[in-house]
């Protein structure tokens, strides 16, 4: 009875979502105002139809209801309750139903906080994310349905892929998607000021916290999945280019850009069709990234369920979404022009040059992500491009940004001239020169070319980051949440690429084999391999290797890696022991028995690695303080002043 | 204008290249097992007619089998059973039974009621190796090679159709290793 109930509830919500999308986009269309006034009800209407299904299928997986395709795949009667309830989005069906549920999250959202927006405006938006709607939910139905029956049911599940039996991973979708999702709203409002014709900066003021908040989302998302590959897949990588990464990091990098352009619209007026651009493009880069993973197009080691037959239909989405956008910025943008100028040293500028580094960073990433498939397709044999390609690459891009930042948050509004700033500019660069210099040099007496010059950009933005807010608070003067949100999103960038170079120029790793009772230097510790022993686990057999580890005979820690072998899906994990030590991250993994009681061990020692992940947290925090400044909840008078005068405020 | 159009005319190109993508796809079809072509699973059983006598992978090593799984409780095995008795007369190659989640004394009086058409029959009380295999429900027959691995997968009611034109062409592709039983 529930798979049925959660069928029909899908039914009706895409019913619900037509309308939506009907009663905003021809509502004011033809300036018929009752049927905009539908569409808060049709959206209701669709969250409750969209919460209903999630429920029935959830309630499948905690009742063991085999009889469900999707829930024999994805679980087992052996299978923890928590683990039972995340399976919903184990696979290709349920996570479209998340994204579907969390789309529908947004909306009610967006829905309940239009309230200042003009009636028409936010029938508009609430329209354009009915079409995006609509659209999810058709292709869910026609392809990926959750709820289809199997006959003769299972007895049994097929368990959820061991890889996402973990706590990391089963938190990991639902946020990445939130940020992923979030981008539609900005998406929507980028449309619907197209439809309109009119953009102004209001349109950008009531645009940014929905922004900055999916921003911070995806933040947050992106180190989750990062950590998780981390300390998951065994052997000691953070991040590894590969194109479920990209796809995910693809719209953080153009949304960031979109978060600086809002600024720029909503201050000065400026940068609207960039800006409108840069909404439609970080939305699709999110779209492709949903889609990307599932199509079949791309694989990769994270695909888990790819199915071509989809992807005819996935393309056909994508091509009225994005190029009907696309078409219609081509058809409107030409109408928004704004009169204001500013001089090359301004603000303005500044914020250019990090559009353009940001969206040529996220062009060479997609060029890498897509270089296989385009060689494929036109037949120029098989590519594969890596870090050797993405690395270079990508720093050529980032090392300018890094460089300009510092300066652009001390830039003044319109006018070229720095002023008083650039003494302090000049005296944080030296002090961070120094300290830069005397961490690579000093701290650890060896490194790369890079080092000094990653650790002196760090220093230097967190340094010129903070002058501007200790002054406002020696002078007694406020901070607003705007400005504070901005320096903690910068120091948290600051740390997070401190962390990165210290882990990419310090890092020692080592392949040992070891006996029982035998031992290995490396670096300052010292590991004592004790031997291995069987683990039963819920669902998985292990074997269990004891390492003591010491530092200059000081006892540190006993470290237990894992190989586990989940017995259903024949899948072999290494689960990897990690301990944090005077900033030092140690991670063992079990290789291969050697016979004879001997293993071979991997010893990995990375500095300061854990502050990449806290980096990255900082930044989303940075990002969710700055879409909570009251500017953008109090209600605004139609006529906007100009508001240049406000230096300081967010860039 | 043109200077509008610029992002629509890429994104057009990037459909384009997608679009060749996925034509050129590898494998178009459904994903039918993730046992094909590998490994079948090892397993050392109980033996349903010989309680002394384990049913062990180990032995089937180096022929031809099918594995059919089955139960008393399953509607489309009773379908099925005329079918495998055809198979079994036919001599061709032998089924190897997994008696899943069932009660040794009723699959007894199954086998003396309609009919034995198992070489020999492995009880699988737990369902633990039917889930080794994979299986979503009763029946579902696999063909292995005398290598071990898995070849083909059917899942339902075998049907004289599917054995002439599914197993037994694969089996007379290696006309040397046939004729086992």
């Amino acid at each position: 009875m529930l798979p049925e109930l959660g069928h029909f509830a899908l039914i009706l919500a895409l019913l619900l979502a037509g309308l939506q999308a009907f009663f905003g986009i021809a509502g004011p269309a033809l300036g018929r105002d009752r049927w905009s006034g539908a569409v808060t009800s049709a959206v209701a209407g669709q969250a409750v139809m969209i919460a209903t299904a999630v429920a029935c299928l959830v309630g499948c997986f905690v009742s063991e209801d085999f009889s469900v395709a999707y829930v024999a795949e994805n679980s087992n009667s052996a299978l923890p309750l928590f683990y039972r309830v995340t399976a919903l989005w184990g696979a290709h069906e349920g996570s479209l139903l998340l994204w579907i549920l969390l789309l529908a999250a947004w909306t009610v959202a967006v829905a309940f906080g239009s309230g200042r927006l003009p009636p028409r405006f936010a029938a508009r938006v609430l329209g354009v994310l009915g079409v995006v709607s609509f659209g999810f939910l058709l292709f869910t139905l026609a392809t990926s349905n959750p709820f289809l029956r199997l006959d003769p049911p299972a007895p049994d599940g097929r368990d959820l892929n061991p890889i996402l039996q973990d706590p990391g991973l089963a938190v990991h979708p639902p946020i990445l998607y939130t940020g992923y999702v979030g981008f539609a709203v900005a998406f929507a409002f980028a449309c619907a000021a197209m439809l309109e014709g009119r953009l102004d900066q209001n349109w950008a003021r009531w645009t940014r916290p929905w922004t900055t908040t999916a921003w911070s989302f995806l933040t947050c998302g992106i180190a989750l999945g990062s950590f998780w590959a981390y300390y998951e897949l065994g052997w000691g990588g953070f991040w590894f280019w590969d194109p479920v990464e990209n796809a995910s990091f693809m719209p953080w990098l153009v949304g960031t850009a979109l978060i600086h352009s809002l600024a720029v619209t909503d201050k000065r007026g400026l940068f609207k069709s960039w800006t409108l651009l840069l909404a439609i493009l970080a939305f699709s880069l999110s779209l492709l990234g949903t889609f990307l993973v599932r199509s079949g197009v791309l694989v990769s080691v994270h695909s888990f369920a790819a199915d071509p037959t989809r992807g005819i239909f996935i393309l056909t989405f994508l091509i009225i979404m994005i190029g009907g956008a696309l078409t219609l910025y081509a058809w409107r943008a030409p109408l928004l022009r704004s009169s204001a100028g500013f001089e090359l040293g301004a603000r303005e500028s500044f914020l250019l040059f990090n559009n353009v580094l940001l969206v040529i960073a996220a062009a060479t990433v997609f060029a890498g992500t897509l270089a296989p498939l385009i060689s494929d397709s036109l037949k120029l044999g098989t590519l594969s491009v890596g870090p050797p390609y993405f690395n270079p690459t990508f720093m050529l891009s980032m090392l300018p940004l890094l460089a300009l930042l510092s300066v652009g948050i001390h830039a003044n509004w319109k006018r070229g001239r720095l002023g008083d700033s650039q003494r302090a500019l000049l005296q944080t660069f030296v002090a961070a020169l120094v300290l830069g210099c005397g961490f690579a040099f000093g701290l650890y007496s060896h490194g790369k070319v890079l080092t000094p010059i990653g650790a002196t950009l760090a220093v230097w933005i967190i340094l010129s980051s903070l002058v501007d807010p200790i002054d406002r608070w020696r002078r007694g003067l406020t901070l607003s949440r705007a400005v504070l949100g901005m320096t903690v999103a910068h120091i948290g960038l600051a740390l997070a690429v401190f962390a990165l170079t210290a882990v990419q120029s310090f890092t020692i790793e080592r392949d040992v084999a070891l006996a029982p009772g035998g031992t290995t230097k490396v670096g300052d510790y010292e590991f004592r391999f004790e031997g291995v022993k069987p683990v039963e686990g819920p669902n998985y057999e292990a074997v269990a290797g004891t390492l003591t580890v010491t530092r200059h005979g000081v006892p540190v820690a006993v470290m237990v890696p894992q190989k586990r072998n989940f017995w259903v899906q024949h899948q072999v994990i290494s689960e990897t022991a990690i301990r944090m030590h005077r900033g030092n991250n140690l991670l063992l993994a079990l290789g291969e028995d050697l016979g004879a009681g001997r293993w071979s061990v991997r010893i990995q020692i990375r500095p300061l690695v854990a502050l990449i992940w806290i980096a990255a947290f900082i930044m989303a925090m940075g990002g969710a303080l700055a879409a909570s400044d009251r500017r953008y909840r109090t209600a605004r008078a139609l006529v906007t002043s100009s508001e240049g005068a406000t230096a300081g405020q967010p860039g | 204008m043109t200077k509008f159009l610029l992002p629509l005319g890429i994104f057009i190109l990037l459909a384009v290249v997608l679009a060749i993508g996925i034509h050129h796809s590898p494998d178009k079809g459904i994903i039918v097992s993730p046992l094909l072509g590998k490994a079948a699973p090892a397993f050392a059983l109980p033996n349903l007619t010989d309680p002394a006598r384990e049913v062990r992978s180990a032995d089937l090593k180096g022929r031809w089998y099918l594995f059919n799984v089955w139960g008393t409780w399953c509607g489309g095995c009773r379908e099925e059973h005329e079918a495998l008795l055809q198979v079994r007369r036919a001599g061709v190659v032998p089924i190897i039974g997994l008696d899943w989640k069932d009660d040794d004394a009723q699959a007894l009086s199954w086998l003396t009621q309609l009919g034995n058409p198992y070489e020999v029959v492995a009880t699988d009380h737990s369902g633990r190796q039917a889930i080794e295999w994979g299986v979503y429900g009763a029946p579902e027959t696999f063909l292995v090679n005398p290598q071990g691995i898995v070849v083909y997968k059917h899942v339902g009611a075998l049907t004289p159709e599917v054995w002439t034109r599914e197993i037994l062409p694969r089996l007379s592709k290696v006309p040397a290793a046939a004729g086992s039983s």
